[in-house]
Order: C-alpha cells, then sequence, then structure tokens
C-alpha cells in the first residue's frame, strides 16, 4: 500500500514536471521567465545571489510541499485513516525552529557582502549627475560641460497614445527608446548623483542591477561599470504621474576611445 | 447542549425585551447585536470585493495587450490606486471584523460584544466612508492616483478630490480602531467562566494581537494623512522638499503603518486556517502555545521591519542590515506556523470539504508568497525586485490565495452555523477549482514579468512582455468572474438547503458547534461550562 501510493506520488510529480518543462519550452522567444545575467560584476553577483536564494526556497518548497502532499495522500479518511491524539512534539518544534534559523542566517551571510560591494561607491572615475522629471530624464557630465534631456521616443510616443490604430508590435524597442541616451564609457567606474525635480522617480537599468530612487531634496548615489559596449535598456520604477510608464532609460556603453571622441563632440559646438 | 438550550430558555422566561431582531431597515440600522453586526460587515465587504475586483479586471483589460486600448493613463492610475484602497480597507479588514463580530462571542462563550452600541457604530462608519471613498473617481480630476501608498510629493498634484479620499481613510481607521477597542475588551473581560487565556481557539488569539497592531498603527497613518492634508491645502511642508520638508519621512511613517498592516490582514487568516485544519483532521491543532508565541512574535517583528519597503530610496547601510536581517527573522515564526498546520494534518483522517480545499490551497500558496518574501528581504535583490512586477506578484500571492482564501473558507466553514443551511458542496468545490486555478494564472505569471524587468504601475509596457501579460489577464478574468459563483452559493445557503446540525462538521472543536445551526439571535445569556 505505501509502495502504491509513492508510485502515485512519483507518477505525479514526473507529469507535472513535464507539464512545467513543455511550458517553459517556448521561453526562448517572449516569454522571459528570469533575471537577466546583466552587463556588470554587480548585476551577476546580484544574479548569482538571485539564483541562490531561488534554489533554496526551491529546495525547501519541494520538501514541504512533498510532506504536505504525502499527507493528503497518506491520511485520508476515506482511505480508512483514523485520527492520532497527539498534539505537540517539543523535539520536533524546536528543530523546525532551528532549521529555518540556520538557512536565514546563511543568506544573510551571502546577501551582507553584496550589499557592501553595491553601495561602495568609492574610486569612480567618473560622475554623472542624473535629475528626474516628469516625464524625462536629464544627464549631466559632471565637469565635462555636456547635458542634455532624455525622452521617449517619438515613434514610441505616437503609439502609445489611446486610440493611435498603431501597432506596438511594429515598433521596434517600443516605449524602451529614447531621443538621446546616456553615453558612458565601458570599462570604467562610473558614479551616479541621483535627485528629482518633481516627485520621486527611480532610475533603473536591469542589465547593470542598479535602481535607486530619485528624490526631491535628496542626492543619491550608486554606481556601475559596464563590461561590454552595447545599449542597455530600463524604465522610470517609481510612479511619478500620468506618463510613468513612459519615460525609459537608454544607456549606451562604448569603448572609451569611442566615449571620449563622442564626448569632446558634445563639449564642442557648446554655446 | 442541552444545557446551553436550557439556560437559553430560562433566559428567555427572565427577559423583558424581544429576543428575536427588529423588523425591516430599522433591525440592520439600529441593531447592536453582534450576529447582524457580523453579518452586515460580511456583506460590505462581499460588496466591495466585486467594487475593487471590478477595479482589477479594468486594469487587467488594458494590460491585457500592449498600447492603450482602453483607459487613458491617468484613469489607469486610478484604478490601480483605487482597487488597492478598497480592497485593503474596504473589503479584507472588514471582512475579518465581520468574521471577529459572529465568532469571538461565540468561541469564548460571550453573550456578545462587550460594546455594542459602539460596534454599531464602528460598522456604520463604513458604508459612508467608502461612499466618499468612491465618490472621488467622480469629482474634479477623479480619485487619487498617486498608488494606495500616497507617496508625496506626487499625492500632492491631487486636486481637491484628495480632502475627501484623505477623510475617507479617516473614518476607515475610526471603524478599525473601534472595532479594534471591541474586540479586546470583549476578549479581555467577557471570557466565559474557566476560559483561560490558553484555551482560547487560536482565532480568538489572532484577533487578540490583530487588535492591538491596528491601535499601534491605524493612528499613525491617520497622523500621516494629515499631514499630507495641511500639506496639500494649508500651506504647510511635512514632506516638500522646496519648504524644507522631507518626502522620505512620509514613507518610514506609511511603512510603520503599512506593514504591521499586513499583519493585520495576515493574522486574522491564520486564525481561520487554525480552525478549519484541524477539524478537518480530526485532531487538535499542533503546538497551540508555539501557535501563540509565534503569532505574538511575528506581531513584534511586524513593526521593526518597515523599511524594507524603501530599500532604493538611499538609506545608509547599517539601516539597510538591520531592515535586511529583521526582515528575514519574520520567516522564522511564519515557518514554524506552517510546519504546525503540516503536523496537525499528519496522521489525522482528512476530509476535504470547500473550506478544507481552501485552508490547504492556502498552505502551498501562502507558502508561495512567504519564498518570493525571503527573497526579497535579501536587499542587494531587491535593488532588482522592488517596484516591479515579482513585488506585484509577491503580496497578491499573500493576499488573494492567502488572506481572501482564509475568509472564503471561513465563510465555507462557519456558513452552516450561520445561516443553518448546508451549503452546496458540489459548487463549493467548483468555486474552489475555478479560483484555485484563475488566482495562479493570473499571478504565477507576474513573477516572470517583474523578473524579466516590468515596472508595476504602468499602463502599457514593452511587447517583450506582452505574452505573459496575456496570461495573467485570462487567469484574472477567470478568477473574477468565479467570485459570482460565490455569492450564487450563499444565497443559495441563505435561501435554504440541507438542515445543519448543531456540530455541523465531524465533531469539531469550539463553543460555537455546541449552540444550534442557525445560531439563535443571543447565545451563551448564561455563560457555558468548560472543560
Amino acid at each position: 500500500m505505501p509502495f502504491n501510493t509513492l508510485k502515485l506520488v512519483r507518477k505525479a510529480v514526473l507529469a507535472s514536471t513535464g507539464l512545467l518543462l513543455t511550458a517553459a519550452l517556448p521561453a526562448y522567444a517572449a516569454w522571459d521567465l528570469n533575471l537577466p545575467r546583466g552587463a556588470t560584476a554587480t548585476s551577476r553577483e546580484i544574479y548569482d545571489l538571485h539564483m541562490l536564494a531561488l534554489w533554496v526556497c526551491t529546495v525547501i518548497g519541494v520538501i514541504v510541499f512533498a510532506v504536505m502532499i504525502y499527507a493528503l495522500v497518506k491520511f485520508r479518511k476515506s482511505k480508512g485513516a483514523v485520527a492520532a491524539k497527539f498534539s505537540h512534539s517539543t523535539a520536533a518544534e524546536v528543530i523546525w525552529t532551528i532549521l529555518p534559523t540556520l538557512v536565514l542566517i546563511f543568506l544573510a551571510y551571502e546577501s551582507a557582502p553584496a550589499l557592501v560591494r553595491a553601495e561602495d561607491t568609492r574610486n569612480s572615475e567618473m560622475t554623472i549627475r542624473i535629475t528626474g522629471y516628469q516625464w524625462k530624464w536629464q544627464y549631466e557630465y559632471v565637469g565635462q560641460n555636456v547635458s542634455f534631456f532624455s525622452t521617449l521616443a517619438q515613434t514610441s510616443n505616437e503609439t502609445r497614445q489611446l486610440g493611435s490604430g498603431k501597432d506596438p508590435h511594429q515598433v521596434e524597442n517600443y516605449l524602451l527608446e529614447v531621443d538621446r541616451p546616456l553615453v558612458v564609457p565601458v570599462g570604467t567606474k562610473i558614479r551616479y548623483l541621483l535627485t528629482s525635480n518633481d516627485v520621486n522617480h527611480a532610475w533603473w537599468v536591469i542589465d547593470l542591477a542598479v535602481k535607486r530612487d530619485a528624490i526631491p531634496g535628496y542626492i543619491n548615489e550608486g554606481w556601475f561599470m559596464i563590461d561590454e559596449p552595447g545599449t542597455y535598456r530600463g524604465q522610470c520604477a517609481e510612479l511619478c504621474g500620468k506618463d510613468h510608464g513612459f519615460m525609459p532609460v537608454v544607456v549606451e556603453a562604448l569603448p572609451k576611445a569611442e566615449f571620449e571622441a563622442w564626448l569632446a563632440s558634445q563639449q564642442a559646438p557648446a554655446t | 447542549m442541552t444545557t446551553i438550550t436550557q439556560g437559553h430558555d430560562a433566559a428567555h422566561d427572565h427577559a423583558h425585551d424581544s429576543h428575536g431582531p427588529a423588523r425591516g431597515l430599522s433591525r440592520w440600522l439600529f441593531t447592536t447585536n453582534h450576529k447582524d453586526i457580523g453579518t452586515l460587515y460580511l456583506l460590505f465587504a462581499l460588496v466591495m470585493l466585486f467594487v475593487g475586483g471590478g477595479m482589477a479586471l479594468v486594469v487587467r483589460a488594458e494590460l491585457f495587450q500592449p498600447g492603450l486600448q482602453f483607459v487613458n493613463p491617468e484613469f489607469f492610475n486610478q484604478m490601480t490606486t483605487m482597487h488597492a484602497l478598497i480592497m485593503v480597507f474596504g473589503m479584507i479588514m472588514p471582512a475579518f471584523v465581520g468574521f471577529a463580530n459572529w465568532m469571538i462571542p461565540m468561541m469564548i462563550g460571550a453573550p456578545d460584544m462587550a460594546l455594542p452600541r459602539l460596534n454599531n457604530w464602528s460598522f456604520w462608519i463604513l458604508p459612508f466612508a467608502g461612499t466618499i471613498l468612491l465618490s472621488t473617481l467622480f469629482m474634479d480630476g477623479g480619485g487619487p492616483a498617486a498608488g494606495w501608498t500616497l507617496y508625496p510629493p506626487l499625492v500632492l498634484q491631487s486636486g481637491n478630490s484628495l480632502a475627501f479620499a484623505i477623510f475617507a481613510v479617516h473614518l476607515l481607521g475610526m471603524s478599525s480602531i473601534l472595532g479594534a477597542i471591541n474586540v479586546i475588551v470583549t476578549i479581555m473581560n467577557m471570557r466565559a467562566p474557566g476560559m483561560t487565556l490558553l484555551k482560547m481557539p487560536m482565532f480568538v488569539w489572532t484577533w487578540l494581537i490583530t487588535a492591538y497592531l491596528l491601535l499601534l498603527v491605524m493612528p499613525v497613518l491617520a497622523g500621516a494623512v494629515t499631514m499630507l492634508l495641511t500639506d496639500r491645502f494649508f500651506g504647510t511642508s511635512f514632506f516638500q522638499a522646496a519648504g524644507g520638508g522631507d518626502p522620505v519621512l512620509f514613507q518610514h511613517i506609511f511603512w510603520f503603518f503599512g506593514h504591521p498592516e499586513v499583519y493585520i490582514i495576515i493574522l486574522p487568516s491564520f486564525g481561520i486556517i487554525s480552525q478549519i485544519i484541524p477539524a478537518f483532521s480530526r485532531k487538535p491543532l499542533f503546538g497551540y502555545s508555539s501557535m501563540v508565541y509565534a503569532t505574538a512574535g511575528i506581531a513584534f517583528l511586524s513593526c521593526i521591519v518597515w523599511a524594507h519597503h524603501m530599500f532604493t530610496v538611499g538609506m545608509p547601510l547599517a539601516g539597510q542590515m538591520f531592515f535586511m536581517m529583521s526582515t528575514m527573522l519574520i520567516a522564522i515564526p511564519t515557518a514554524v506556523k506552517i510546519f504546525n498546520w503540516t503536523a496537525t494534518m499528519w496522521r489525522g483522517s482528512l476530509t476535504f470539504e470547500t473550506p478544507m480545499l481552501f485552508a490547504i490551497a492556502f498552505l502551498f500558496l501562502f507558502s508561495i508568497g512567504g519564498f518570493s518574501g525571503v527573497m526579497m528581504a535579501m536587499a542587494p535583490l531587491d535593488f532588482q525586485y522592488h517596484d516591479t512586477y515579482f513585488i506585484v506578484a509577491h503580496f497578491h500571492y499573500v493576499l488573494v490565495p492567502g488572506a481572501l482564501f482564509a475568509a472564503i473558507g471561513g465563510a465555507y466553514f462557519w456558513l452552516p452555523k450561520w445561516t443553518g443551511h448546508m451549503y452546496d458542496e458540489t459548487l463549493g468545490k467548483i468555486h474552489f477549482w475555478l479560483s484555485a486555478v484563475g488566482v495562479n494564472l493570473t499571478f504565477f505569471p507576474q513573477h516572470f514579468l517583474g523578473l524579466a524587468g516590468m515596472p508595476r504601475r504602468i499602463p502599457d509596457y514593452a511587447t517583450q512582455f506582452a505574452d505573459w501579460n496575456a496570461v495573467s489577464s485570462i487567469g484574472a478574468f477567470l478568477f473574477g468572474f468565479s467570485q459570482l459563483m460565490f455569492v450564487y452559493v450563499v444565497v443559495k445557503c441563505i435561501r435554504g438547503g440541507k438542515q445543519a446540525t448543531a456540530q455541523v462538521w465531524d465533531n469539531p472543536e469550539g463553543l460555537e458547534w455546541t449552540v444550534p445551526s442557525p445560531a439563535p439571535y443571543h447565545t451563551f445569556d448564561q455563560p457555558p461550562p468548560i472543560k
């Protein structure tokens, strides 16, 4: 009898795993399931920590759910189960208080250094001042006399109007494109100073694993160092009014020499 | 049981006033009876479930596809904001006060709540507060649209309707405080002789602790929104940086209320689950005293973790460390509870009536919400999860298949006691399965959306988020319309059905099962004997 139930459980588990796998198969299309690994050391560290936490939770979940499912299958009245009388067990309760405590200490131990590193803005090579506005970003290269606004690209803006009749699928990088991206060099520790001119915003690019609030009256700081040239896209992450969904962040990372050239070209026509 | 009936009859002979309810509308307007008031609370919550749910469906309809199809962003923001305010203050909190009213006196062997007129008032504030809140949608500039967290400076850009919304929040808070006072006074003073604190059913314990949390934090919310009011209308600068104020201060005050608030919602759910699982396992609750301590521990910890909602505001490192670790501690008493419920089922004799199905779903799905909670407690990870659909998925997992499933399960559990009729078990089970499938279809994909980078509170999104949003919207409509079935089952049960016995279920524990079904208008005129 116990063997039969075990078989049943095993079958159920196999069937559901199969189902999950089939559901996950088209994941390579737009069915994204997970955090991206990102483009910085910080983002990869956070990704690894995320996977660690996810697996710890998954393993605990599988064990706890398996015990629950076993109880649900085994101790059915319809199968003739007769209720036991016990109502406590000090030993068991002590054990299952200590076990989660240990797991949590482990997770906190793993998190703390990542947090310290993410917050360490010392020894940055370059500073950019970012100011949130309803509903655009201003980027200022401190000490370089370069400053500009970055707003949602015109194509996205036309398409996103209510009843525009335009198909968002036809727009490249719909809602994630700006007129002027933030241009930065790769391999450079860049500190950003973040504030707002009106209401709270949050500057977030998932591949850089930075998310920080832009708050009027506050100057928050953070940093990132991008390894590979490329275009990295994000969005405002703090509700800031009607066009909160329409103030994307686009960061274009260039090789150092190209960045220097770009910076010089921006400085040249300065009035 | 016979002694109870006799006690009831004996009281009847001596009573001067009528024992039955008054007739017509005045019964409900002027009632001081805990059962009537409980019913009013529960019906109000049921209505608000559909009002708030309707708003959620507007949101999900708009998010079904990328691009704006139905509403403009201003109205979308009003919908997300009002959905949350209605569901938190108008639906789930009143629902649990309804349970408290109906069940606490019957569970502790008291004839009624300690403060019956206050009880009447604390209910009748609600419909007016709810109406005022909803009326803002029809005012110039529309309802509040800055999210239910009402963060300044954004909320200070609201129109004049903000004054009405804040007044409504004041009224709702007042109602909660009065309800909490009543619960505390009742439990402390009205227990039948022999009903010591550590003999009280878990539901009573969880409500006692919840009531203290309410007393602690509702005035804090009232203070926070009052400062918003004066900032917006009377020229103060509590939260306006331009006038020397501090926008982050509001977040600290709000979440000092807001985090205990989530436990105000979930602790009574724990109480209901702790009544249902033993009844259908035919076995006493495992680890009663550790359940009490865990509840108290959760309540205490809930007051020192608030800034985990604010890891991205630029707190000092030490602050982030403290709030990360204190938050993770909450997982310990919560895990103890999950294990104790599992141990209650262990070597029991299980049957799977509708209340038990909802309780089991609660165990599994609340745990999922707990796991994502631990992940978000880890501050560096929260930099990625914060304000994305991952957090939306997390708190809906703890509030919908958590709190709401507990409330629905509790309703099925006690419906025969309230109405005297058994509900339709087949329809109840169908309702359960539709809800369980719907809720997972709605909220599980939102984990993926958040991890892939979709921020919350946006009316339109990049096309790579389209597929899971479509799935989530389909699930939301399935879940929403399934709840109509619940209304049908409840109405059917009120109007008739198989006569319920006093015990209703198979020998469940608790004084409420010693009185006849339906529970007479007045119970325990004489205190019942306690074993």
